[in-house]
């Protein structure tokens, strides 16, 4: 296999290799000339829009699109605006952006989805450029504007548009211009003659390219490479300037010696890669083609007009008749297939070659590489390199190499060689030319399998991306069930057939497929005007949640209603419920309600803060007359005049009684009573009182002195006689009327002891008073009494006359062994004795 | 910072982790300058999660508490709204947007629900016209916030209210969809247990939610065995009782919140050599309460009258640490000695702390108020006699003490007596209404709708019966070793669930998130810990709930706010 190199080219310290990809499945007659063209990049699909041939005012372009491999998707008559510029998304859709800022986007077979505008002021000012770039924040765009200002969208599938600062002197178009994404901003750089700009949100910077010579007098070329880090500059000296992006580092300048501008430059790096190199294309027949290392070029002839498309790794040429790939050659493929190479994965291919052949020379191969010690090695060479390849046949080639070499190790890791087998497979699938999806396994890696996966549902490759899905047991719900969605989403449109029909067939394939959302195909049926279908498929919908909002579209409220609770998130109870009060009327709205309980308590809780009156209303529907009491309770305290206080505690009344809650009945019609009480009080003495409790009021009487109306108040209200006592007995303290609680003290047997009398006289400092109740109190408490007073011998005395182990312990805890030394010897003997006996 | 997190069985630190990845990508959704705005009731929870220097870093400049009218000014580029999904807050931000000044230049909005976003709020921002002025509205997943090595809370106090009262099952929804997070990164849990309504209904919900995202489970071994969910209305008792463990007296005394308690600061009051005592500070003292600290860790959950033993005991310790220093001779062991210092102060003012705290419960405990309430508690536990007004209860409302506490006694005699007799909640009733005012009817009806309050109608109290089958009351308890929880396993249907019956493999620990609807007490964890511990019992627990309570907050949080009009 001496050909593996044949297409290579040494170039520095690198070889540099053109891979033929497909030979183009479509027929222009005209080439590449008289069309824009965009190719999409990571081998994605390509757009030509045709100038007319004839130039009559009514001819129009056609718009076509195609895979790589050229296989049509689409074709159609291009009836709107002008079109400034052409591009993809990354989720290939195709982007027309007009001479009046409109934007419109169209799917991979030529149907249109949107459109936005770039900004209102592109109508009278115009587009002049445009560029469409990709960055971490999605697909954007930039626009030149007629007067000179540029317009961004960094992504366009949640607008917010930009519009840069001026730059100052502009006065034409700038020489040359393009987008970075630079430290999560997007900004423009452009060059006007010698002059070069950084426009970001805020400001127009003036930049110099460091180490750049000066003898150019225009800059006429940019471009960044792929991943924004390093950019390359063309003067019209024919110089070109190699740097990092923020122009801060020069890798290197060389003269090309072409005076001519190119058509195009990009940049051909591969990641991880020491040597930079960027291609540049001039236009007619003859390409020629620099890759630039120290000084060091080399070119193609291309025998056809043609398009450059940079990729992460490579560039992909594509011309009227063939699309190549161009790429620097990884450094195993080259260890390898370097002629008279000595490395590990050399002699393991070699070995190989002389085993199939049967001949003993493998045995000598494998016994240099194992005398190098290098099997290991080598087998992960020809592994590496397989992935870099191509063609099926020499990655075969070099995969049965390794497994070869894999039978001489005892404790190899099979994983890269799984993995690599399963990528190439997957790989070769998509680069067939029915599909015509060239990937590289570098760019296969970034862009992930879910977006391959995607890639091949828009092209609406079902089986194909199901089988991969399979293959690479990638799980269900990323995997199978979003591709059968997006099959079903595309079935619901066919229109031809009947309802029953594709809910049948959608169910019977989707089944219980796990996380289908059976409302995402729902809704899209309904946006095609099916709505009985779109009701058919959501029966399938495990999520109830997922329903409600697209059968309120669908005017279908109660169901809504009753999905909506099955969820269990009350917030999409409350929202049905809403809907429904404003698509109803009153009356059918509350019946709607009565059905469904949790709905119903809800919307209370919602009139409870929001719409009081309401409130009332469902209360009233419900007859639930305990609930209208206790409204019409809450209502007393809204209401600042006490006449309208009092007719609402009337009215809890009633409503109190019609539930049969006696309790709650009379203490309203107690609480109507105290409450005039109060008034007469404040009308007749000016005490003001309206709205105390019972307790309160009378305190309140206490201590001003109203003896005869708390009296009143006392018996009126059956006030319990205990209760009544200690609020006396408080209120007398508090007065200090010692001589009116010793009359009250002889009123009657007080029914709560004489012990409060104590506490309470010692608690506003009077013991003095204090003793006076002390004989009074009872046997039990007698101790305690004692000891509030501060009277340890008379506490020390009842102790021991009654013998009691606990009060004893209690006079005890209250003694000082120095002051009072004797009650303390007293209160032991009495326990020893007790203890005795 | 929050290490104590995983230290347990459970590594809850996954999931603080994974909030604070949310919270910060959001922030990093709005670029340049921030200022948050707060409904304030989050900023508690918040601080579990995030402290000020991580949205620092994420340049928050400002924060301010969200109040009608005008915002202040702040010279940042974004204003960002934090508030749970409520109308009310919906009417202030629009008039926070829409009084903004228009001369000035002009600051990006946004709002970020907690823990979710909802479409009727989204409603009422579109009708007041500044929907569209927002340029993100999120929602931040917040529903279960670790909150200590084994516990976990959701921090929504209203959920029993709202649960029981109101017929609404929001909270049931954020619960289930809480463990629906917890289960996507501790694994799928394969038993579910439950006792109660509210239970079932949080169950049912999971199975749902399971087959709505069947397919997206992580592969991920089970963390936990089992999940018991319990409805707080099936053991109404124990969060009226008095806790009587050391964190449970902090609560109940000075209550905790968000993990922190403030305290009365005299006796916290530094004593530095020769400056005398004259300024004693006036700003409460504000600590933090979790396993963290490895003195606070090991007393807890004891009984308070084991906790001065403990104290004392690690008292010694620690200055037979410090003494060591004597001992220390080669320039190894003083090095040695050294790199244990900071380790060793920071116990030394974690005991000192705790000392005080013990001394400012003890004055408490040891006041006959306490002692009285307690005696009156336990003999409702007892079931002497229950079923006539209580001659306490009645003084405590002639003395007009807190309502809260007359509400607590009559509830919990209630609940011990399966109902009181007509004539004696009639009395309490009318006693309360007479004494506290007539406003508190709506409080009283709250009380019976939620079962704390209820006539007896069946003939016969089966509390007494229940209490001596299952031996939920010990006569003489040995405080010193086991908590004074014996009577939280209280109903018969769950106590076999409760009581560890694994039957597992011998050396590992099965693990039971155990999740209280409603509520659950210090107390309450502090059993669970201590089942944890015996060594037989084979099973670890982890505690969720949707807030922690105590008595007092418990019942605050079924009362109505009913207001005397001037």
């Amino acid at each position: 296999m001496a050909f593996v190199t044949a297409s290579w080219n040494p170039l520095g310290e690198a070889f540099y290799r053109k891979i033929e990809l497909y030979e183009m499945g479509w027929n222009l007659k005209e080439g590449l000339r008289n069309c824009q063209i965009a190719a999409a990049p990571y081998g994605g699909p390509i757009a030509l829009l045709k100038e007319p041939q004839r130039s009559s005012p009514s001819a129009r372009p056609q718009l076509e699109i195609y895979t790589s491999s050229g296989s049509p998707m689409a074709s159609f008559m291009w009836k709107s605006g002008v079109v400034k510029q052409l591009g993809w998304t990354i989720s290939d859709d195709l982007l027309c952006v007009q001479e009046d800022g409109t934007v419109l986007v169209y799917d991979l077979f030529g149907s249109f989805k949107r459109h936005f505008s770039m900004g209102n002021e592109l109508v009278q000012s115009h587009v002049l450029e445009a560029k469409i770039f990709h960055s971490p924040y999605g697909t954007g765009i930039a626009v030149l504007s007629g007067a000179y200002r540029f317009i961004l969208a960094t992504n366009i599938e949640d607008i917010k548009l930009r519009r840069l600062p001026e730059v100052p002197g502009l006065q034409g178009v700038p020489s040359c211009w393009t987008v970075l994404s630079q430290d999560r901003q997007t900004k423009v750089l452009l060059a006007t003659g010698a002059d070069l700009y950084i426009l970001d949100n805020t400001a127009c910077t003036p930049v110099s390219p460091s180490g750049f010579s000066p003898q150019a007098t225009n800059i006429i070329q940019v471009a960044g490479s792929f991943s924004y880090k390093y950019l390359a500059l063309f003067t019209d000296s024919g110089h070109v300037w190699m740097g990092s992006a923020n122009l801060k580092e020069k890798l290197c300048e060389v003269d090309t010696k072409m005076r001519t501008p190119p058509t195009q430059m990009a940049w051909c790096w591969r990641p991880k890669s020491q040597q930079p190199s960027v291609v540049i294309m001039w236009e007619k027949y003859l390409l020629f083609l620099a890759l630039v290392v120290l000084n060091l070029l080399f070119g193609y002839n291309l025998d056809n007009e043609s398009v450059l498309v940079p990729e992460l790794d490579s560039v992909r040429i594509i011309s009227g008749t063939h699309h190549e790939l161009l790429q620097e050659v990884p450094v195993v493929s080259e260890e390898i297939f370097k002629i008279a190479s000595m490395a590990p994965g050399a002699l393991l291919l070699e070995a190989h070659k002389e085993y199939e052949k049967e001949s003993q020379k493998a045995d000598e191969y494998l016994r240099e590489i194992k005398e190098q010690d290098g099997l290991g090695e080598a087998v992960k060479q020809c592994v590496e390199a397989a992935g870099y390849e191509h063609e099926p046949e020499t990655q075969k080639m070099l995969l049965r190499a390794a497994s070869f070499g894999k039978c001489f190790l005892s404790n190899f890791r099979p994983e890269q060689f799984v993995s690599t087998c399963r990528d190439l497979r997957v790989l070769n699938a998509v680069r067939d030319y029915t599909v015509g999806i060239p990937l590289t396994l570098q760019q296969y890696k970034q862009m992930t399998v879910q977006v391959l996966i995607d890639r091949l549902v828009y092209r609406k490759l079902y089986p194909l991306a199901i089988e991969i899905c399979r293959y690479l047991k990638i799980p269900e719900y990323q995997g199978v069930s979003r591709v059968l969605k997006h099959w079903a989403c595309c079935k619901v449109q066919q229109k031809e057939e009947a309802d029953e029909v594709i809910a049948r067939m959608v169910s019977l394939k989707l089944g219980e497929t796990a996380g289908i959302s059976y409302s995402d195909i729902a809704a899209r049926a309904y946006e095609c005007g099916r709505t009985e279908l779109a009701i058919k498929l959501l029966e399938f919908e495990p999520r109830s949640g997922e329903q409600v909002p697209l059968l309120l579209k669908m005017k279908r409220s109660q169901l809504a209603l009753s999905k909506a609770i099955e969820s269990g998130d009350t917030d999409l109870v409350y929202t049905v419920v809403t809907y429904l009060k404003n698509e109803m009327n009153r009356g059918d709205f509350f019946m709607t309600l009565r059905n469904q309980p949790i709905a119903l308590s809800l919307y209370r809780q919602f009139c409870k803060h929001q719409e009081q009156d309401t409130l009332k209303d469902l209360y009233n529907q419900d007859d639930d007359h305990q609930e209208l009491g206790n409204f019409y309770v809450r209502a007393s305290y809204q209401e600042g005049r006490l006449d309208t206080r009092m007719s609402c505690l009337q009215n809890a009344m009633d409503e109190y009684n019609k539930a049969k809650n006696e309790f709650n009945a009379k203490a309203t019609e107690e609480e109507m009573r105290l409450l005039r009480f109060q008034r007469r009080l404040e009308e007749e003495k000016g005490e003001r009182m309206v709205g105390c409790s019972l307790q309160d009021t009378l305190h309140c009487l206490l201590i001003v002195g109203l003896h005869k109306q708390a009296e009143q108040l006392y018996k009126d209200f059956r006030v319990p006689d205990k209760r009544y006592w200690w609020l006396k007995l408080n209120a007398l303290a508090e007065k200090e009327d010692w001589e009116e609680m010793e009359k009250f003290s002889k009123t009657k047997k007080s029914p709560i002891g004489y012990l409060p009398f104590v506490d309470v006289c010692i608690k506003h400092h009077n013991k003095y008073e204090a003793r006076k109740y002390v004989s009074k109190v009872t046997p039990e408490q007698k101790v305690k009494a004692h000891i509030a007073v501060g009277d340890l011998e008379g506490a020390a005395e009842v102790a021991i006359e009654r013998r009691n182990e606990g009060e004893i312990s209690l006079v005890l805890s209250h003694c000082t062994a120095t002051t009072d030394r004797t009650i303390v010897d007293r209160l032991n003997r009495t326990r020893a004795t007790a203890g005795k006996k | 910072m929050a290490a104590h997190l995983s230290y347990g069985r459970v590594n809850l630190n996954i999931l603080r982790e994974a909030a604070r990845k949310e919270l910060r990508e959001f922030l990093d959704k709005c670029a340049g300058s921030k200022a948050i705005v707060w409904d304030e009731y989050l900023t508690g929870p918040f601080g579990l999660i995030a402290q000020y220097s991580l949205l620092k870093e994420h340049e928050v400049e400002k924060m301010f508490t969200l109040k009608p009218g005008r915002l202040p000014a702040a010279d940042v580029k974004n204003i960002i709204f934090f508030v749970r999904p409520k109308l009310e807050l919906m009417d202030i931000i629009a008039d926070n947007v829409a009084s903004e000044d228009k001369l000035r230049t002009p600051r990006d909005f946004h709002v970020l629900f907690v823990p979710r976003r909802s479409l009727l709020c989204e409603q009422r921002l579109k009708e007041k016209g500044v929907l569209g002025s927002l340029i993100n509205v999120d929602e931040y997943i917040l529903d279960l916030i670790p909150y200590d090595g084994d516990l976990l809370s959701m921090e929504s106090e209203s959920a029993f209210r709202e649960c029981y009262l109101e017929n609404d099952q929001t909270s049931l929804y954020h619960t289930a969809k809480g463990l629906m997070t917890l289960q996507a990164l501790y694994g799928t849990i394969p038993q579910i247990f439950g006792k109660g309504e509210c239970a079932r209904h949080v169950a049912n919900m999971m199975l749902r939610m399971k087959r709505e995202f069947a397919g997206c489970q992580t592969q991920i071994l089970p963390v936990f065995d089992t999940l018991l969910l319990l409805d707080r209305n099936v053991d109404l008792l124990t969060p009226l009782a008095t806790q009587l463990t050391y964190e449970g007296l902090i609560d109940e005394i000075y209550s905790i919140n968000n993990g922190y308690v403030k305290l009365p600061p005299e006796k916290f009051a530094q004593k530095k050599q020769g400056e005398g005592e004259k300024d004693l500070p006036t700003e409460p003292k504000k600590l933090q309460l979790n396993s963290a600290e490895e003195l606070y860790a090991e007393i807890r959950d004891k009984n308070f009258n084991a906790v001065g033993a403990a104290l004392s005991k690690k008292a010694k310790i620690i200055s037979a640490a410090f003494e060591e220093r004597h001992n220390a001779k080669t320039v190894g062991e003083i090095k040695q000695f050294v790199s244990q210092l900071p380790h060793m102060q920071a116990a030394r003012t974690s005991l000192a702390n705790h000392t005080s705290v013990a001394e400012l419960i003890k004055d408490i405990t040891t006041s006959d108020a306490f002692f009285d309430n307690l005696t009156v508690e336990q003999e409702f536990m007892t079931g002497v006699d229950t079923d006539k007004a209580n001659t306490y209860i009645e003084d405590c409302i002639a003395r007009k003490d807190p309502l809260i506490k007359i509400l607590r006694l009559v509830c919990m005699q209630s609940v011990c007596n399966n109902g009181l007799k007509q004539k004696v909640l009639d009395f309490y009733k009318r006693e309360i209404l007479q004494t506290y005012g007539f406003q508190h009817i709506l409080t009283l009806n709250n009380l019976e709708k939620a079962g704390l309050l209820k006539l007896q109608t069946a003939t016969r109290n089966n509390y007494p019966t229940i209490r001596k089958t299952l031996k939920l009351w010990m006569e003489d308890a040995n405080e010193q070793v086991a908590s004074h929880q014996f009577y939280v396993l209280q109903k018969a249907e769950y106590v076999p669930v409760c009581r560890p019956t694994s039957t597992g493999q011998q050396g590992e620990n099965r693990i039971t998130l155990v999740f209280f609807l409603g509520g659950v007490t210090y107390a309450e964890i502090a059993a669970l810990r201590f089942l944890s511990q015996m060594e037989d019992g084979g099973t670890e627990y982890v505690i969720a709930t949707t807030k922690l309570i105590n008595g007092t907050s418990f019942i605050k949080s079924l009362m109505e706010r009913l207001e005397v009009p001037p």
